[in-house]
């Protein structure tokens, strides 16, 4: 059993292990239940892709592809936050006195 | 071979991380205590796995002046543990607020008091707490 063989099982783990966060995206109760949910498979994805990177033997070429993906899934993550944020402040559930920026 | 013994029980153990975070993301009662299951769950075993794979990677240096390229491939990798290590509680700090604001009201034991209703601004809540 090479290391290779180790890196698939530890891919095949993690795609398990994204089963209870889809879950929780299907049946989150609220918006940002699912937006965590997201980031928290967005982050899973990262790893995946190191592990591809291994089993192909390319890690060099992956790891581009990994800081990518986590780059794009902190701006996905904040921005949903800053969006619901602002939509929480324009519904009047929260008084309007601190605009951040 | 002790370098892959090393890196096999830090990806292994940051699987069981991941495995925790999974377990608390689904089964946690409330939304801020799943993003806490989440947030820290992730930040952790995503540094252990990264960890494993790139203390993996120095298996494949034996001349340093012919295979430098690796240690590029290293510091990547640690770049890809900086980043997820200071992001990954910045955007779950930011969902959480969002969360406070949005009006999502965490469980609590009855008999308790929520504290943080006196902190902050925003108006109480309409239906009482069940």
């Amino acid at each position: 059993m090479t290391f290779e063989h180790f890196a698939i099982g530890v891919g095949i783990t993690l795609l398990l292990l994204m089963i209870p966060a889809m879950l929780r995206i299907v049946n989150g109760p609220t918006a940002l239940d699912r937006i965590v949910a997201v980031n928290v498979i967005g982050t899973k994805t990262a790893v995946l892709l190191v592990v591809i990177g291994v089993v192909f033997k390319q890690v060099g070429m992956f790891v581009d592809f990994a800081l990518a993906y986590a780059l794009l899934n902190f701006t996905g993550s904040i921005a949903a936050a800053r969006y619901l944020h602002r939509a929480a402040q324009r519904g009047g559930d929260a008084p309007s006195g601190e605009e951040a920026d | 071979m002790i370098l892959t013994i090393l890196s096999v029980i830090l990806i292994v153990s940051g699987l069981v991380f991941f495995f925790g975070a999974a377990v608390g993301l689904m089964r946690f009662p409330d939304f801020y205590s799943r993003m806490h299951a989440a947030g820290k769950g992730d930040t952790l075993s995503t540094l252990l796995v990264i960890s494993g794979f790139a203390l993996y990677q120095f298996r494949d240096i034996h001349d340093f002046s012919h295979d430098w390229p690796v240690l590029l491939v290293v510091l990547k990798l640690l770049a890809i543990v900086v980043f997820i290590y200071l992001t990954s509680p910045t955007s779950t700090s930011a969902l959480a607020d969002a969360g406070w604001e949005d009006g999502i009201d965490p469980v609590i034991e009855p008999g308790r008091e929520n504290h943080l209703e006196d902190d902050c601004h925003r108006t109480p809540p309409s239906s009482p707490q069940p």
